[in-house]
């Protein structure tokens, strides 16, 4: 199964997810990742829903589904391992002379903005690139344990939605999500070490 | 006021003991030397014990006491409740445990106590003796830590942690025993009979690093888990290289003249006691496994098999002079996973306790006796040298971890930075270990007391000093927040949420090395020893025993927790009217501090599953991720109840908790209910864990088959209505609904719609963690066994109808089973 697989994807296509992704490894990604937990018989089709949510760690994480879903494009239900890539790409992190770099045409998947993007998605589930107080409220009780209630649980999200609205629509656009976030290092935080 | 209580109760008990004094008493569990102070109760005649004198002076002794008949085990018990005692006092003040280590505190009641003893010229039981400590202290310890190791985690670093451990404890025995030996050249210090074999001996029991202390800290700081699994790890078999060292040592102590032939065999032993040990532990482990195959019947006693299996282990191994720390450390990894799939969840609870009792209680006691101890032995102090073991044991442990970590970083996918680095090397705590090896070196050592008294001021400096500074430290270093009221909801919040993100996604990508022994191993194990070693071998994943579990008994514990809160009902309403009308609410400073205290103390930390397992002084604490998976097979069976859809008003975002509204839904039950019932065997059950859920009781089988049956054809007109498009949930809506009138009507099994539907038109605003609970609430009411089987379950296959690919390996729904 293993070292099969990795010749069932062409090579040309290894180049352009490299070059797309940025990711060095991810020629031999494919031979580890059919190794894993995302086991697939036939390696270069697609992943399922189901294949992700065989992995047992992220059943019990309590945003699992969502980030199960922000794999998955619009509306499909299999994402083949290009998509698989770049999703994963948005976690490489940033290298230092990337960040002085001027921004290329088409800004790399793991640049702050997207990061902070991929961030914004699990939120915003009707991609309205709008926060709502119910979208908020939604990952809020997912986060939080069983002793608040949803009174208090309300009074967070509402306090949240004030600091962060500035244009008084009662829900956070993605640029006041930036905005908000702008003192945090997102760079670091949403990188995975091992992604280069 | 408890912990005055504690002492004083102590003093209590003390005078209890000294009041029971009687001359003669003997006895290898702790001793009192003949000649301390007797008192003597009034009653009891003063030329001995005469139960049945002579005739003539006949009177029947109306109250008699005979103390040396319970001494032993009267004293061992009095011991135990002191140290327990101590154990309760610390946590009436929760702001002690979180800054100062368990350990210290332990030690510092021992040095009250010992201070007790001395003044009353006391002797502290002989408990320190060889025999005790190695064959009755020890061995519950390290079943502790090995019992509660995390597995996965562990093997995924193994390398690592022997390399930390076996070089890096070598490393640290030969640095500073030559520079000790160098040092011993010195006539200024009035050492210089030392050979270097002491030196060496003595070297190898203070490098015994115990950094458990230090676990706790890095609990609180999130430190990386993998440094995290290492210090475990290495805490664990450093012990066990520790006392191979030790006998090895002990042995060449003797010997005159070192030989190269004898460096040669010591490292040949070296490896013969390692792998030996390893080799009777898994060996054991495999034997008690195969023995709780078969006891189905005797439950009652299924925990005693684990004991005596791992003590027998450890035993053996001392038989044979190897290592017994790896032998019974080896013995429960091997143990646990197959025996707790076997036994009864009972046991399976009281095997935990017992273990983490035991471990507990032992490790208490060591400690306490060591406080005791110093107080009472007579010490040798000697400046010169005790102050340069200090100074070689921290610049050599430093310098250790750095170059260990140079090379074997490029080994590791996630490498250690510098200030993972720190935290091992100051995290280096002496303990119990080298305690008890220091009493125990063999009398014909010259200078046994200079090396007792070295060792406990190397104890009592690094846990003390060491313990209470290392965590303002890492928290210095790691600063994460710089003032908390300074930062926003949001950001904490938010910050939160990427580090779920971040966390779920490492687990998805998994571990991106050593997958090849590990799919090995997995395959041996599937196919050859499970069948062999486990009752009726299922191929579940351990997610699936969790939640089977989880969901037998905690539906309804969860429902009390929150019962109050189902009383906040009315609070769904009124939050619903103030969306009405958003006015900006103003927020005083004590209401932005009240929510940042909530957030942190309840939003769920990462990883719960590592950290959790690694407490050393707490069982595993498996809240959360009850919580998380309750809740979400809660969202999930709500989501597809036929009521659910009947709101068309329901606002846009939310039936669902953690997914989106949509078809991804119901292919996560596909196989569920199939496994359940014997006409489909054809599906697979290699699907969603969550899913594979065989309910071990007995659930009649046809009901729930008819049960499958009915919701099926609701979701085939499901999937007909509604396009693949999950933002369109009005049409789902108005599909699903026509789908539920005309099963309804239909269906027998139509009473978990109902109260469902009866719960819905109230709310417009499915503002739902209530509402999953009153479903749960009815839908266990209901059913005559708690087991919540989703009511749909079933279709998920058609999903993929246009594009299916042959090849995945799903199975293939049958929908014309009506």
């Amino acid at each position: 199964m293993g070292s099969r697989a990795s010749t069932l994807l062409r090579e040309e296509e290894i180049e352009e997810i490299k070059k797309e992704t940025g990711c060095k490894l991810c020629q031999n990604a494919p031979l580890y990742l059919s190794q894993t937990s995302i086991t697939n018989p036939v390696f270069n089709s697609v992943f399922s829903r189901e294949d992700f949510q065989r992995i047992p760690e992220l059943a019990i994480n309590p945003l699992g589904d969502r980030i199960i879903n922000a794999f998955f494009p619009e509306g499909e239900d299999q994402v083949n391992f290009r998509g698989f890539m770049r999703t994963l790409a948005h976690f490489r992190p940033i290298e230092d002379n990337e960040k002085n770099k001027n921004a290329a045409p088409s800004e790399p998947l793991n640049s702050r903005t997207n990061k902070l993007l991929f961030a914004f998605r699990l939120y915003d589930l009707d991609r309205d690139d709008k926060i709502s107080r119910d979208e908020l409220l939604q990952v809020l009780r997912m986060m939080v344990g069983v002793n608040i209630s949803d009174e208090q649980l309300g009074s967070i999200a509402d306090r949240t939605i004030q600091e962060a609205d500035t244009n008084g629509d009662n829900s956070i656009s993605f640029n006041e999500f930036m905005k908000v976030l702008e003192k945090v290092d997102v760079e670091q935080k949403m990188s995975i070490r091992f992604l280069h | 006021m408890d912990i005055r209580f504690s002492t004083s109760a102590a003093f209590l008990l003390f005078v209890c003991c000294l009041l029971s004094q009687t001359p003669g008493s003997n006895g290898e569990v702790p001793p009192k030397p003949a000649g301390s102070v007797t008192i003597l109760p009034p009653i009891k005649p003063i030329d001995g014990p005469q139960a049945y004198p002579e005739a003539e002076k006949a009177s029947l002794p109306v109250f008699t006491m005979d103390y040396p008949r319970i001494q032993i085990p009267f004293e061992v018990t009095l011991w135990v409740l002191l140290a327990s005692f101590a154990k309760i006092g610390f946590h009436v003040y929760h702001k002690i445990t979180v800054w100062v280590p368990e350990s210290c505190l332990l030690i510092s009641i021992g040095l009250i106590v010992g201070a007790i003893m001395h003044s009353v010229h006391e002797e502290p039981p002989a408990v320190l003796t060889s025999n005790v400590f190695f064959l009755y202290m020890l061995p519950p310890i390290v079943l502790d830590s090995g019992y509660f190791m995390p597995t996965r985690p562990f093997f995924e670093n193994i390398g690592t942690v022997l390399w930390f451990a076996v070089v890096g404890t070598l490393w640290n025995s030969i640095g500073i025993g030559m520079s000790l030996f160098a040092i011993c050249q010195i006539e200024a210090f009035g050492v210089q009979d030392i050979n270097l074999q002491e030196n060496l001996l003595f070297a190898t029991i203070i490098s015994a690093v115990d950094p458990v202390a230090v676990l706790n800290v890095f609990e609180d700081v999130s430190v990386n888990e993998q440094l995290y699994i290492v210090v475990f790890g290495e805490c664990l078999f450093n012990d066990a290289v520790t006392v191979v060292l030790y006998n090895m040592f002990t042995f060449v102590a003797d010997m005159p003249v070192v030989e190269p032939v004898d460096v040669f065999l010591g490292v040949a032993r070296f490896f013969v006691v390692g792998i030996g040990g390893m080799a009777f532990g898994i060996l054991f482990g495999f034997v008690s496994a195969f023995t709780t195959r078969f006891t189905s019947k005797v439950r009652e006693i299924e925990p005693l098999f684990i004991f005596m299996y791992s003590y027998l282990a450890y035993l053996v191994a001392e038989l044979f002079a190897i290592s017994s720390i790896m032998a019974i450390v080896t013995c429960s990894l091997t143990m646990k996973y197959y025996v707790e799939e076997n036994v009864s969840q009972r046991s399976c609870t009281t095997i935990r306790h017992v273990v983490k009792m035991l471990g507990s209680i032992s490790e208490t006691l060591i400690f306490f006796f060591l406080g005791v101890v110093t107080i009472t032995t007579e010490h040798e102090w000697n400046w010169g040298y005790i102050l340069f073991t200090l100074l070689f044991a921290f610049v050599w442990r430093g310098l250790g971890v750095l170059v260990l970590t140079q090379i074997i970083n490029p080994f590791r996918t996630i490498p250690f930075n510098l200030k993972d680095q720190f935290g091992l090397a100051y995290g280096g705590l002496r303990g119990a270990v080298s305690f008890a090896l220091a009493f125990t070196l063999p009398d014909n050592i010259g200078r046994k007391q200079l090396f007792i008294t070295a060792t406990i001021a190397i104890i009592l400096f690094t846990v003390f000093l060491q313990g209470i500074s290392i965590r303002p430290l890492i928290e210095f270093i790691n600063v994460r927040r710089t003032n908390r009221n300074l930062e926003t909801i949001n950001v904490e919040v938010h910050c939160r949420l990427m580090e779920h993100t971040v966390a779920g996604i490492e687990d998805l990508c998994g571990q991106w090395s050593h997958f090849y022994w590990k799919d090995k191993f997995l395959k041996f194990n599937t196919r050859i020893l499970r069948k062999i070693l486990i009752r009726d071998s299922r191929a579940e994943s351990s997610i699936v025993a969790l939640y089977k579990k989880l969901e037998l008994q905690n539906a309804m514990e969860i429902l009390d927790t929150v019962a109050g809160d189902i009383s906040a009902a009315p609070s769904i309403v009124s939050l619903y009217e103030e969306k009405k009308n958003p006015k900006p609410k103003a927020y005083l400073a004590g209401d932005l501090r009240n929510m940042h205290d909530i957030l942190s103390k309840n939003m769920y930390n990462i990883r719960q599953r590592t950290v959790a397992f690694t407490s050393k002084y707490s069982l595993p604490n498996d809240r959360h991720t009850k919580e998380i998976l309750i809740r979400r097979h809660a969202s999930i069976r709500r989501s597809l109840r036929p009521g659910s859809f009947q709101n068309s008003n329901v606002s846009k975002s939310q039936k669902y908790y953690s997914l989106p509204a949509g078809q991804s839904l119901e292919s996560r039950f596909s196989p569920r209910r199939l496994t359940q019932t014997d006409d489909r065997e054809t599906m697979s059950e290699a699907a969603y864990p969550i899913t594979n859920w065989r309910s071990r009781s007995s659930q009649p089988t046809r009901s729930s088959s008819s049960r499958a049956m009915m919701p099926l054809k609701r979701l085939d007109t499901l999937k007909e209505a509604v396009s693949v498009d999950m933002l369109n949930e009005n049409k789902e809506d108005s599909g699903s609904r026509a789908g539920t009138t005309r099963t309804n009507s239909s269906s027998r099994d139509s009473r978990l719609p109902a109260p469902r539907r009866q719960l819905s038109p109230p709310r417009e605003e499915d503002n739902g963690f209530s509402d999953n609970l009153i479903n749960v609430h009815h839908e266990a009411e209901e059913e005559d066994h708690p087991s919540p089987s989703p009511p749909p379950a079933w279709a998920a296959e058609p999903r993929y109808n246009a594009n299916r690919n042959p090849l995945l390996r799903r199975p293939q729904w049958n929908p014309k089973k009506t």
